[in-house]
């Protein structure tokens, strides 16, 4: 079970409290309904499905409820920083690596 | 005496404590601190199962968690009765019942050993080659057959009357594995003062200080010492000790699961003592010390009874005071097996010969062995064992051939070298590394924050075990925040050193195609199976397992998987980490399902909600229904009704006077703010700013993509509050969906969200006479038609609680739904079902509910549209506004597929036969005389009797659907076809005229 650190709570808590919501910084336009065929497919049916580092969206459904956003490497599972919704993705990420080659 | 073959003066049971118990009906007697196994090797007991496939006759292999042959059910009463447990591990009490397994008749008569005999017939891949053809035979034939005939032991058949406990934990350093190393790890640890957990899988801890009588730590014989170090440990407040609890699964973050078996070994737990607990701890470092696992020597029939592990003998001997036999022989290209070939000569076993693969050896345990008189073969190979129930005899011959000799032994002791066990370090997702010298998988790039120490990590010796164990220790005490240690290492005086060992098949194997040399016990795998696997074609590790079934059995290869794999590479002629290790998955070891559910059984297994109105119900003796977790009156028979009958009487009266129904399950969200409306805009498809307060408006919500999510009547109490219904099973996910919009898309929007759901107990009054019934309980509210019309909603009292009524109807009838707080829901009901009885209402359910609805054609979201559905498909157009220019969904709905011709659209269907009633979900065709398969053009989505228009009435799906208005369609069923007609979805009364009525 993964711990999550909520931006909101600023604390880390388990999964369990937890929901997924997809991808994040997928921008809904403002003109939506103006929209063509391809603008609305890249909008609501693409995602980037990445194998390494995913920006996701996070409910703290059993916590302060709110929607926040989660850097989230898909390969070691690992949260590398988490924060608000609406907040821009984080120019620079904070190396986390603790692979340590034994003797 | 407890058994003919316990040494007096032996093993650590001093204070013996008899113990009767059975085995297959027979009564042996024990020695409390005995497992099941060393019990019955101390009555001479060695046939102990059959094996899964061939149904050979099997003893023990081993004296731990990694036994693979030795497993028996264990009966306590007829619902206690567990299969697949390890005799090794079970520990003795008086009155233990044990059966063996997989055989029949007897243990030692097996009908099913003819297998054995036709095993050509069995190789590698049988299953998946021979029973191909006819394909129907599969499912009716072979596969209960073959189930029947393999597999090991039965499930119980009744419920589990045990109880089983959950615990969480967090600690700062979590040490798994009570040897050595583990106690040396915890104790630098916990002298910092950091909390710490200790974990072993044994009744008591030692680990391979269990057998190895060379050790001494701190002036104490190697046992001696791990139980002092362990009480030390006990006594202090930031430690925990766990005995008889296996860490199976090492998830992320240092979460890691293990479970305490509490009462297994207890002859009678009570019923306050859980049977077993599972503990979840969160560690902020682990210390993985899991030591070794001892190999067997891979030679032709080195399974039969008697045939064991040396460090089994040892064990069976320094510790449970039990010799194995009689007259044993030793096998071996490792030094440890040397050791164990001592101990029993010292306590006057005979040891017929030891068999060393290796040419010439040299080292203090030869020097010792030969000391002792025992004749040693070096370069030498046992090419096969003799016997059948019991191993009578072994032969052999210079491992580059030459002349063959029979030895007479009644047991044979073997050891092919240590795996260090990183199952747990591989669950992490560390990787391993393969080191050419010592041939061993040792721990090489970690993922977590632990540490491996000990035999685990490839340390030999006790010295720099315990060295590097307790610098280990102190240090993930330190890295978890703890401050120095400050105290002492223990002092190793005295330890055993064993070189390596060979890995893969020793010469005995054969290239014979009719020589049986186990891998794989538990799975019946041999070196031929895997030496076929690859001359069949499979170049991966991955799929010489899937192939040969090598290491997937219940003991998942703790023997076997390394074998088998130095086999395939040989095969393959690839050197080792080539051919690559297979990944170790959670469990360690088999977990009972009671310690992963827990509590959560029965009625806790999952939520039961009831409404304010379920005693009154539940008095009137309603049968419920599951609607999501709510309970919800499905109908009230009255003096013996079914189901038709109840329905039938309860919508009559409803259109004739009328009924009670109660709705508090529907999902109630309260939208509140000055952009309230402008929120609603936005996430329904309706218009909301022209909607007056005190109006109420039947709302469509959709999915970004256009299909209908969910639907509900919303009622405006003030400019910037609107009280939202939702369907009862949508309540969560409209909840959920509002708020990512508000939260994530329209945050500018002011406005606020709450669930009221649970809040607001809902009485719906339906029919003619609802009005009667409710207007003598209501204060200050107007109850005319034109003060309050249909589709209004107004604040006021009734019985003197405070209300929010709405003029509303599900059923077509002029109608009600009385919103009280859910504290009075059952006086208000009470109440208005006494002023009912005056006027002759019924108390309807959520059935009659469903029968009234579809007569009037109002749909159910979920039932009638299934998630591809759009408003237009629904016949609801004119509940999207046409002037909005957002809301959720209208970019969706334009998609070229969800505006295209000849989509399915929903249409009522009258069967050319009134009495006909379809099936839910029956499929509708065209023409009935086509080929099959036929085209289906849609299915039915509901499907009544309909009392008050005395007939059948459905609702389909139907592509095209409103352009066949008056067509004949087709219901295909098993017996026969049904004729319907398309119609429009409204059954009764079309005009809407009785919701004034």
């Amino acid at each position: 079970m993964l711990l999550i650190r909520c931006p909101y709570c600023e604390e880390e808590r388990p999964e369990l409290e937890f929901r997924n919501a997809g991808e994040a910084h997928i921008a809904r336009s403002a003109n939506i309904a103006g929209e063509s065929d391809d603008d609305f497919e890249k909008f609501f049916f693409i995602r980037s499905n990445p194998k390494g580092i995913i920006h996701e969206r996070w409910r703290h459904m059993h916590g302060c409820a709110r929607f926040f956003n989660a850097v989230r490497d898909t390969v070691s599972d690992k949260f590398i920083i988490t924060y608000k919704a609406g907040e821009p993705k984080p120019a620079k990420l904070p190396k986390i690596s603790n692979e340590v080659v034994a003797k | 005496m407890s058994g003919a073959f316990r040494i007096p003066g032996a093993g650590r049971l001093s204070q013996p404590k008899t113990a009767r118990f059975s085995f297959d009906g027979q009564s042996y007697p024990g020695i409390e601190g005995d497992t099941l196994a060393s019990a019955l090797l101390a009555n001479g007991v060695h046939l102990v199962g059959r094996s899964f496939k061939y149904h050979r006759p099997r003893g023990f292999l081993s004296a731990g968690a990694e036994e693979p042959n030795a497993l028996v059910e264990i009966r306590r009463d007829a619902a206690r009765r567990t299969p697949n447990v390890r005799a090794t591990v079970q520990e003795l009490y008086d009155g233990l019942a044990a059966q063996s397994q997989n055989r029949w008749p007897s243990l030692s008569f097996d009908v099913g050993a003819v297998n054995d005999i036709a095993s050509p017939l069995f190789s590698a891949g049988f299953y998946y080659k021979t029973f191909m053809w006819p394909k129907a035979a599969w499912k009716n034939l072979y596969e209960p057959k073959i189930r029947a005939a393999a597999g090991l032991g039965v499930a119980p058949d009744q419920p589990d009357p045990d109880h089983y406990s959950a615990r969480f934990a967090h600690c700062d350093v979590l040490v798994l594995g009570g040897g050595a190393a583990g106690i040396a790890a915890a104790l630098a640890a916990a002298e910092t003062g950091a909390r710490v957990i200790l974990a072993d899988e044994q009744a008591e801890f030692g680990g391979s200080l269990r057998f190895e009588s060379g050790a001494s730590i701190d002036g104490e014989d190697g046992f001696g010492w791990a139980q002092a170090a362990t009480a030390r440990l006990k006594d202090m407040d930031n430690v925990r000790v766990l005995s008889r609890t296996t860490a199976f699964g090492y998830y992320a973050q240092n979460f890691v699961g293990l479970v305490e078996r509490v009462s297994d070994h207890l002859q009678n737990p009570g019923r306050d003592l859980p049977r077993e607990r599972l503990w979840q701890v969160r560690a902020k470092r682990v210390v993985l010390a899991t030591g070794a696992i001892e190999r067997h020597m891979v030679f032709a029939d080195n399974d039969r009874p008697g045939i064991m592990l040396a460090s089994a003998a040892r064990t069976y001997l320094n510790h449970y005071g039990v010799a194995v036999g009689r007259n044993v022989g030793v096998y071996t290209a490792n030094d440890s097996a040397y050791a164990a070939a001592i101990d029993l000569k010292k306590a006057g076993v005979n040891v017929a010969a030891i068999v060393d693969l290796r040419d010439n050896p040299t080292g203090p345990v030869i020097d010792e062995a030969r000391a002792l008189g025992i004749e040693i073969n070096f370069g030498r190979a046992v090419i096969r064992a003799g016997g059948k129930l019991r191993v009578s005899s072994m032969t052999v011959q210079p491992k580059n051939g030459g002349g063959e000799r029979t030895i007479p032994v009644d047991a044979i002791l073997m050891s092919a070298g240590w795996t260090p066990s990183v199952h747990l370090f591989s669950q992490s997702r560390g990787k391993v590394a393969f080191n050419d010298e010592t041939k061993r998988f040792v721990p090489g790039i970690y993922a977590q924050d632990c540490v491996s120490v000990g035999a685990c990590n490839g340390t030999d010796g006790l010295s720099a075990t315990i060295d590097e164990a307790y610098a280990a220790g102190a240090k993930a005490a330190k890295d978890a925040g703890a401050k120095a240690a400050k105290g002492t290492k223990p002092k190793v005086d005295a330890s055993e050193s064993w070189s390596r060992g060979m890995l893969g098949a020793a010469p005995g194997a054969g290239p014979d195609t009719t020589v049986k040399a186990f891998v794989d016990f538990q799975n019946d795998v041999t070196a031929k199976d895997i030496r076929q696997a690859v001359h069949e074609g499979m170049r991966s590790i991955e799929h010489v397992k899937r192939f040969t079934t090598n290491g997937m059995a219940t003991d998942q290869g703790k023997t076997s998987n390394m074998h088998g794999l130095a086999i395939a590479a040989e095969t393959l002629g690839k050197p080792i980490p080539q051919v690559g290790l297979t990944t170790f998955r959670a469990p360690y070891t088999p977990v009972t399902f009671g310690s992963i559910v827990g509590h959560a059984r029965g009625p806790l297994f999952d939520p039961t909600r009831k409404t304010a109105i379920h005693p009154w119900a539940e008095a009137q003796g309603a049968v419920f229904e599951d609607v999501g977790q709510w309970k919800r009156a499905w109908y009230f028979p009255k003096g013996g009704e079914d189901i038709h009958a109840a329905v039938d009487r309860e919508c009559v009266a409803v259109r004739k006077t009328a009924g009670l129904f109660d709705a508090s399950t529907l999902g109630k969200i309260e939208v509140v703010g000055p952009d309230a409306a402008k929120f609603m805009e936005l996430l329904y498809t309706n218009p909301w700013e022209k909607l007056e307060p005190g109006r109420c408006r039947y709302g469509i919500m959709l999915r970004e993509d256009g299909f209908i999510y969910d639907d509900g009547v919303v009622g405006r109490l003030a400019p910037d509050r609107f009280h939202v219904t939702t369907t009862t099973g949508g309540a969560p996910r409209v909840m959920n969906h509002m708020e990512d919009y508000l939260q994530t898309e329209f945050p500018h929007l002011d406005v606020w969200l709450t669930s009221t759901t649970e809040q607001w107990a809902v009485i719906a009054v339906q029919g003619p006479k609802s009005r009667d019934i409710i207007a003598p309980l209501v204060e200050g509210i107007d109850m005319s038609d034109e003060a309050l019309p249909h589709m209004s909603v107004r604040e006021g009292k009734i019985c003197g609680v405070p209300t929010r009524l709405f003029r509303m109807s599900f059923s077509g009838e002029r109608g009600f739904e009385v919103n009280v707080p859910a504290d009075y829901g059952q006086a208000v009901w009470e109440a208005l079902w006494a002023e009912g009885q005056k006027h002759g209402a019924v108390a309807y359910g959520t059935e009659a509910m469903h029968v009234l609805r579809a007569e009037k054609g109002y749909i159910i979201v979920g039932q009638d549209t299934d998630g591809t559905v759009t408003p237009n498909d629904a016949g609801l157009d004119w509940a999207v506004g046409k002037k909005k220019t957002d809301f959720v969904g209208i970019r969706g709905m334009a998609r070229p597929d969800l505006v295209a011709k000849g989509r399915k659209q929903l249409v009522g269907l009258k069967t050319r036969d009134p009495k006909v009633v379809l099936e839910e979900g029956a499929q509708i065709v065209a023409d009935p005389k086509q080929a099959i398969p036929m085209t289906m053009i849609g299915h039915v989505t509901s499907s009544y009797w309909s009392e008050n228009c005395g007939r059948s009435i459905a609702l389909a799906l139907v592509a095209g659907g409103r352009d066949r208005m008056g067509e004949t369609l087709y219901v295909p069923m098993p017996n026969g076809t049904i004729e319907v007609e398309v119609t429009g979805m409204v059954f009764f009364d079309e005009k809407g005229e009785r919701l004034n009525g």
